[in-house]
């Protein structure tokens, strides 16, 4: 059967996204496959997370031009919610601390409202017990102990543990397309490596992944298969993973200057 | 211990009231002293209530309305029914209830029997096993619990030594009102040393619907006893009358532990005026825990005197203000010996409109060395159009006090919806996470049920579902 089965596929396609009066992305198109790991780098205020909170939904981030498409229908007129449900998902640069709710039962609400697609009046809660036994399977993945299943949800985290929890949600969840906003910065080398060796496990044939990331040293230890820079709001250039070992050495600068030669 | 026995008696019709067939079964609306004197005279009271009442009634008339907190100008003292024997409540029918407040009952699940009777229409609630039970335990520890009229029938010494003495008849307007034209309300004595395993709540659900708008609570805890109370419950209680003015006091001896959970959920035309107040003697401890939902207006600041050397007091209450709603509460601690402590977290919500004030007060008086004491205010606003203020007031009067007081303001952002959102969650239940998850120190210290009907309770409010 699984010869049959489509493959989940995210289609950037012209995209301009505006805040307030600002145009922070123009003319954006890339495709993230399932099985794919996409990264986009660029300097800070290229665009890159402007163009991640679009495509996710956020309010104040509206796409003005070009389309969206997951599996092949536009997701413009989704809300974030909807949009979740049908297998998109954004790790936050910055995830947001929701006092007095748990991990856990955060977790369960959002696992059960995946369960039941793309409706939102439609409820569904998954069963306690199997979804404990999941979740401290996914734990263990990651390393994390029971007891961080019921501290508040990214309450007190540390930089490193906003992150990870970033991460958990992503493997519990388990969406078809991954948008990765800076799940790197402000973290160590040995936190880089280990977020890196979190995403191998967690990337596969299921998974397509999108990176955005200021810096290449995350992508020595996940090897992407596109490289997409962004400078002012545009991709400039594309290619393969050797991209990455390019703009390391020459810097972001390189690619600036020679854009305004041309 | 027959007495307790009757005082739990589910036979509704019975319940409580000394009352001649004869006897008149609602008074005229307004208030004067033959209104006072009747009210008296059909409970058969003894003479020295009659006094009190009487001379409370003469300080209510004196007593301007309070000059601060929230506006009580619309009150209309004399459209309001002062005494209504409780078994006409229960005529009432079910289907002449307001339809918001029906569908309430629907959504919150709760029982159909018993919501009759919570809505006042009822005579019978099916669940004599689990009072027969709590009868017959209390029972065997000597413990005393009916409601106030009763008591006053029952035990005349222990409350004629007690009635009135934490909250004097002339301590404000509405603990006077009360005091003239109080009825109902519940009773409790624990004997020196008894430890009272249940919180006693079950017995109150029913009793609050036929409780009225003017009952009064007393409740004694001996030396070393311990005992949690819950009064009120999530179930929106729809009143004829526009007023609630309750007064509650506790007193606390040496060692005991009095916890005292109220929730309230008026329906959104009553003014809840209520005045609470405790006496801590030496090592005692009381705990307020208070809940605010309902109601056009709330004041409300439940009190508690630190009388005895090493008392402590606890003040946790939560007040959710929506359209047309101004929940003025807080809390007064007056710290009277040394070595006492007392700490009060505060959470307010306001939105659509609605005002919610935090109102403080705290005393350290000379001569009390060596207190702590800690306030934490925390507020949640929704939206642009609502409204949280803080208002502290604190007089400290020793150099060796310890002191905290720490106060947040929030705003439900777009980052916090749009992150919850992206997890597959609605707009509205993103909402009742953050709302939830900020009022969690306040559902975690109620007993199970009211949590789970408090949470559902408070669903239904963010989402605009109860009218």
């Amino acid at each position: 059967m699984f010869f049959f089965s489509k493959l989940s596929k995210l289609e950037i396609i012209n995209v301009g996204v505006k805040v307030g009066d600002k145009r922070v992305v123009q003319d954006v198109s890339l495709t993230v496959s399932q099985g794919e790991i996409h990264a986009i780098m660029g300097p800070n205020g290229s665009g890159k997370s402007s163009l991640a909170k679009a495509i996710m939904g956020h309010p104040s981030y509206k796409i003005v031009q070009g389309n969206v498409l997951l599996d092949g229908e536009s997701i413009l007129q989704l809300s974030p919610t909807e949009r979740a449900r049908k297998g998109l998902f954004l790790g936050f640069q910055y995830p947001v601390e929701v006092s007095g709710v748990t991990v856990l039962n955060f977790l369960r609400a959002s696992y059960s409202a995946m369960k039941q697609g793309g409706k939102e009046d439609v409820k569904v809660q998954v069963p306690l017990v199997p979804f404990k036994k999941m979740l401290s399977e996914k734990l263990q993945l990651l390393g994390w102990n029971e007891g961080y299943s019921s501290r508040y949800l990214n309450e007190g985290f540390s930089g490193g543990e906003k992150k990870k929890s970033e991460l958990l949600q992503l493997a519990v969840l388990q969406p078809k397309i991954a948008i990765l906003d800076e799940i790197d910065s402000g973290l160590d080398i040995d936190a880089v490596r280990l977020v890196a060796e979190t995403l191998n496990k967690l990337s596969g044939p299921n998974l397509g992944l999108l990176m955005i990331t200021h810096y290449k040293r995350i992508l020595q230890f996940v090897r992407p298969h596109r490289i997409h820079v962004m400078v002012d709001g545009r991709v400039v250039l594309s290619g393969g993973p050797e991209l990455a070992d390019e703009l390391e050495e020459k810097g972001y600068s390189w690619i600036e200057e020679a854009e305004e030669q041309e | 211990m027959s007495n307790v026995r009757e005082a739990v008696n589910l036979d509704y019709s019975k319940y409580g009231f000394a009352m001649p067939e004869e006897a008149v079964t609602r008074l005229d609306k307004g208030l004067n002293r033959h209104v006072v004197e009747e009210i008296s005279r059909i409970k058969n009271e003894p003479q020295w209530m009659t006094d009190f009442r009487l001379k409370s009634y003469e300080a209510f008339v004196k007593r301007s309305l309070p000059m601060w907190g929230a506006d009580l100008t619309a009150i209309d003292f004399n459209n309001i029914t002062y005494y209504i024997r409780p078994t006409e409540k229960t005529t009432k029918d079910w289907e002449e209830l307001p339809p918001t407040i029906k569908a309430t009952f629907d959504r919150l699940g709760v029982p159909e029997a018993e919501r009759k009777f919570l809505a006042g229409v009822g005579a019978q609630y099916e669940s004599e096993v689990v009072y027969h039970n709590m009868r017959k335990e209390l029972e065997e520890q000597g413990v005393l619990f009916s409601d106030m009229d009763t008591a006053l029938r029952e035990y005349p010494d222990i409350v004629k030594k007690y009635f009135g003495t934490v909250v004097p008849y002339n301590d404000n307007k509405f603990a006077s009102l009360n005091s003239a034209v109080w009825s109902g309300g519940s009773f409790i004595y624990v004997p020196r040393g008894v430890k009272v395993e249940q919180p006693l709540h079950a017995y109150f659900r029913i009793n609050a619907a036929n409780m009225g708008q003017f009952e009064r609570t007393l409740i004694i805890a001996d030396e070393g006893a311990d005992v949690h109370y819950v009064e009120g419950c999530t179930a929106p209680v729809y009143s004829t009358d526009s007023l609630h003015a309750a007064v509650v006091e506790l007193i606390a001896m040496k060692n005991a532990h009095i916890r005292y959970t109220t929730i309230q959920n008026w329906s959104k035309d009553v003014y809840n005026l209520v005045t609470k107040r405790a006496f801590a003697y030496e090592n005692a401890r009381v705990e307020w825990i208070d809940g605010n939902i309902g109601s056009k207006v709330t004041m409300k600041y439940p009190s508690v005197y630190l009388k005895g050397k090493g008392a402590r007091a606890e003040v946790l209450s939560i007040a959710l203000a929506g359209a047309g709603q101004h929940i003025d509460a807080g809390s007064k601690i007056l710290h009277l010996a040394p070595e006492t402590s007392s700490r009060i977290i505060s959470k307010s919500i306001s939105k659509d409109g609605g005002r919610a004030t935090y109102r403080g007060q705290l005393l350290v008086a000379k001569g009390a060395r060596q207190v702590k004491s800690s306030v934490k205010c925390d507020a949640l606003i929704l939206d642009e159009k609502s409204r949280s203020d803080t208002y502290p007031y604190n007089m400290v009067n020793e150099d060796d006090t310890v002191l905290t007081h720490e106060a947040t303001v929030g705003k439900i952002g777009e980052e916090q919806l749009f992150y919850l959102m992206s997890r597959g969650l609605t707009e509205e239940e993103a909402l009742n996470a953050v709302v939830m998850g900020f009022l969690e120190p306040f559902t975690k210290s109620l007993p199970l049920i009211y949590a789970v009907e408090l949470n559902r309770l408070i669903g239904l409010e963010m989402t605009g579902a109860v009218g």
